[in-house]
């Protein structure tokens, strides 16, 4: 089995357990006290945001990595990780304010995670985009592998630079010191939402990496 | 390490003889300052809301852009004559090259901001007399911070399409952090706060300028060499 179908069949994997994602978070979840059903966006919202710093930190490391090795396969894996984590930051940032709105009263707020994630998106977006005005393919890799490294480093400053005023967000809820403060039906939901994202990430990546290679094999400079 | 920085003051100096012969660059920003310090009076309602209360985000908002132009230029000017190659096979290393060209930028930035500091004091009124030393430091760390990712990307960007378009579109992500901090800094030392009640934002600023400066270093041989 080929790249291409691998990814394919991981993608369809990823899609029937999202499904059941929905179903489990609907119909076998209890509905929080305070925030009532708007709160079953979450399932979805934060598995997202974690597909997202997932894709980022990849395009990072593999920018890293290529800048030492050389070794085009790992700019052909950022290229891929940074279009699905635009992807993945649209979903987030989507469905963040449809439940902002009924629980903050508000759409949108310069809190410090919204700034980050909305910085995030910007930054893959800037990432394709750089990516789309280079021709030649080695010079392509290398400026990428740089904003990439430049990218990473910036999202701490971006963060601690909006911590600094108070913040809104919801503070963490799984990982933090303590154990986590939600009841275990709540929490299975979000890890198994967590797993079908991560499926997700892997299923699209493979896809566009495998794209990608096809596209370099027949000749074509752009990809 | 005395090559490298006598190395980088020539690549430095020779952009800015070239600069100041001809002016036509730092004129513009200059000019382009003092536009975009008007348009920012006219673009708020006066009883609405207090100068001081907008001034420091003026300040920068209009810093920033005078920067993006400045540095715009830094490698445009390599571009004629294929002067960035007879740079490249001069007998310096990368670093010198890459601090010659943060240097020159650095101080053409300072320049439209010595310009652009009394004429916002001038247009809006803004008693800067009594924090004039440390405002003068924060601005300084604020911009060695962005200029150096600035002539970084710079480098990148004028091999590619849409040069002048892709500057803004990379860099402006890399100016919050700066940004941010200048001007809540801005703010409290225009309220005549100690400046104690910022040493967060003072270390924030530190700490992007060492980090991206380090980086911008360690990344700038991958932007030039063929």
């Amino acid at each position: 089995m080929n790249l291409v179908h691998r990814g394919r069949w991981i993608t369809l994997l990823g899609l029937v357990l999202l499904a059941l994602v929905y179903v489990r978070a609907l119909a076998f979840t209890p509905v929080e006290r305070f925030q009532g059903p708007a709160q079953k966006i979450f399932y979805v919202h934060v598995p997202a945001a974690w597909s997202a710093m997932l894709a980022m930190g990849l395009v990072g490391l593999c920018s890293i990595l290529y800048l030492v090795l050389k070794d085009a396969r790992f700019d052909r894996f950022a290229a891929a990780s940074a279009e699905v984590g635009t992807a993945f930051s649209l979903v987030m940032l989507t469905t963040g304010p449809i439940w902002a709105k009924p629980i903050w009263g508000t759409w949108w707020t310069w809190d410090a995670r919204l700034t980050l994630t909305l910085f995030l998106f910007f930054l893959f977006v800037g990432y394709l985009l750089l990516r789309g005005v280079v021709t030649d393919a080695g010079l392509r890799a290398r400026y990428s592998a740089v904003l990439g490294i430049c990218g990473l480093l910036l999202l701490p400053f971006i963060h601690l630079s909006v911590y600094f005023f108070r913040t809104l967000h919801p503070q963490p809820i799984v990982l933090k010191p303590s154990s986590p403060s939600l009841p275990g039906s709540m929490l299975a939901t979000l890890l198994f939402s967590f797993g079908v994202f991560t499926l997700l990430y892997l299923g699209f990546v493979i896809q566009r990496y495998a794209l990608s290679r096809l596209r370099e094999e027949r000749g074509g400079s752009h990809g | 390490m005395n090559d490298v920085l006598r190395h980088a003051w020539t690549v430095a100096r020779k952009d800015l003889v070239l600069e100041f012969r001809t002016r036509t660059a730092l004129l513009s920003a200059v000019v382009f300052t003092a536009l975009v310090l008007t348009v920012f009076n006219f673009g708020r309602d006066p009883t609405a809301v207090a100068t001081i209360d907008l001034a420091p985000s003026i300040l920068w908002v209009t810093f920033s852009f005078a920067a993006m132009l400045a540095l715009n230029r830094a490698f445009q000017l390599e571009l004629e004559n294929q002067a960035l190659e007879g740079l490249l096979v001069s007998p310096i290393s990368r670093t010198s090259l890459y601090w010659g060209k943060l240097l020159a930028n650095l101080v053409f930035v300072a320049v439209v901001e010595a310009v652009g500091l009394p004429l916002f004091v001038l247009f809006f009124d803004v008693p800067v007399g009594r924090v004039l030393v440390p405002l003068i430091g924060v601005i300084a760390l604020a911009t060695i911070g962005f200029v150096a990712v600035g002539t970084l990307f710079s480098a990148m960007v004028i091999r590619t399409r849409f040069a002048e378009l892709m500057l803004p579109v990379l860099l402006l992500p890399f100016l919050i952090p700066p940004l941010t901090g200048a001007v809540q800094v801005t703010a409290k030392l225009l309220a005549g706060r100690p400046l104690s009640e910022v040493e967060g934002w003072l270390k924030l600023l530190a700490a992007y300028d060492i980090v991206f400066v380090a980086l911008a270093t360690l990344l700038f041989p991958t932007t030039v060499d063929e």
